[in-house]
């Protein structure tokens, strides 16, 4: 894989279209302990773990040990992967999810108040479609997909997944009831996976 | 858990808390249904991060591979493992997992086992057969979740989005005794979380006050929240 490609690992042309066949096999030739896959493995997905990363804990230090950690874990773990159960690369990011969302919830009550303030100060308005350094096909999908959903479910869903926050935090910060915040973040997704066809 | 299914999608964004997320990864180890969904889910919440991709670090790659290079991979696991004809004994070792935290964060496959467990007192009451949990509202967007066990005796007490104690003050916990309020520790930190002091089996409730520096021997402001142990969880 070249620099170039590799600085791309976000775009979706280095994922290999059908829903991560590549990445699969080489989390196979991981788990028998291939480096050389390992690194692909890392170029072809860093991109998408590392953004999200810092979306969620919000600190580039703290990002990098994230991923870190989350890549050590799929190394470790990648004979457990299993392809009857999703894709590699849902896979993957939700070992980095977790990791992240970890994390913040366990961080020093600084750093949270500083999110908790920023949201609350920003109103919640941020968002995901004006951060697309790195415009690609499915950013803008995702972008669309996201747009189409109400407002309610699309802050929902962005507090939960790139807030890291529990459905109950997310309901104390869009003022609602615990079981509107179930819906909306169950209603919103369910659209996304509708609209952006993926398949499990 | 009321309707464990209607969770799916809570889990799929990791929006359950330690506590939920043992509770539905149990009903998962025997719910088909939820795990396809869940799958299909976990699938639409990664696209997200489509719109947030950005190139790593350049110097984070070889720190990433030389952490591999250390550490040799898990053999997988053999035959087809026995998630299916011991359900109960897995889920109890997801439940452990789970609020095990960050040591096995990674729960793609909710009955694999943990590499290490370490229990603390605050877990051991989350984990506790009786345990009940309350989540409460704080001022300004702020909550507490209390979770109890009466075996145990112990309760615990979690505050998210709270502001750190202001200059001078200090959080107090109470447990509320049949004879009154008894103190059961202080924090100052906004997000914590804290066993409370005392015995929680023949409290009646736990609260939370501002107190001058040091505590106070009685409550000295109106709680910011009280949670009363025969309510609704």
């Amino acid at each position: 894989m070249d620099e170039e490609h590799s600085r791309l690992a976000g775009a979706p042309s280095s994922e290999g279209a059908p829903a991560g066949v590549g990445l699969a096999e080489l989390l196979g030739r991981c788990s028998r302990g291939d480096d050389a896959a390992f690194a692909q493995l890392y170029d072809e997905t860093s991109g998408r773990a590392w953004g999200l990363a810092l979306r969620v804990v919000r600190d580039r230090a703290q990002a990098e040990e994230v991923l870190q950690e989350a890549y050590l874990q799929v190394w470790r773990q990648a004979a457990r992967f299993d392809p009857s159960r999703g894709g590699a690369m849902a896979w993957l990011l939700t070992i980095v999810h977790r990791t992240a969302v970890d994390r913040v919830r366990s961080a020093v009550a600084s750093s949270r108040r500083e999110r908790t303030y920023e949201l609350r100060h920003q109103e919640i308005e941020h968002d995901v479609t004006a951060e697309l350094a790195h415009a690609s096909l499915d950013a803008y999908r995702v972008r669309a997909a996201l747009s189409a959903l109400t407002e309610l479910q699309r802050q929902a869903i962005e507090l939960a997944y790139f807030g890291g926050y529990t459905h109950s935090e997310v309901a104390g910060l869009l003022d609602i009831p615990l079981g509107t915040a179930k819906t909306r973040i169950r209603d919103g997704l369910i659209r996304l996976r509708d609209t952006l066809e993926v398949s499990a | 858990m009321n309707d464990p299914h209607a969770l799916s999608a809570a889990y799929a964004v990791d929006a359950l808390d330690d506590i939920e997320r043992a509770q539905f990864e149990k009903h998962l180890a025997v719910c088909g249904q939820c795990r396809d969904e869940v799958a299909g889910l976990t699938e639409a919440a990664a696209m997200l991060s489509h719109a947030t991709a950005a190139p790593p670090p350049p110097d984070l790659r070889e720190r990433v591979l030389s952490d591999a290079a250390r550490v040799r991979p898990l053999p997988p696991r053999s035959a087809v493992t026995t998630s299916r004809r011991l359900p109960r004994l897995l889920a109890a070792a997801a439940v452990v997992m789970a609020l095990a935290g960050g040591v096995t964060a990674a729960v793609w496959q909710p009955w694999e086992q943990p590499q290490t467990v370490q229990v603390s007192l605050a877990d051991r009451v989350r984990q506790a057969e009786d345990a009940q949990t309350w989540t409460r509202p704080l001022p300004g967007g702020a909550v507490a979740t209390v979770v109890r066990s009466e075996s145990l005796g112990k309760a615990v007490i979690r505050t998210s989005g709270l502001d750190a104690a202001p200059a001078g003050k200090v959080y107090q916990l109470w447990l509320q005794e049949p004879t009154g309020l008894v103190p059961a520790g202080l924090f100052s930190a906004g997000d914590t979380e804290v066993v409370l002091r005392g015995d929680a089996a023949k409290a009646l409730g736990a609260g939370l006050t501002v107190e001058p520096s040091g505590g106070s021997p009685a409550p000295t402001t109106k709680p910011l929240v009280f949670v009363d142990f025969r309510s609704e969880a």
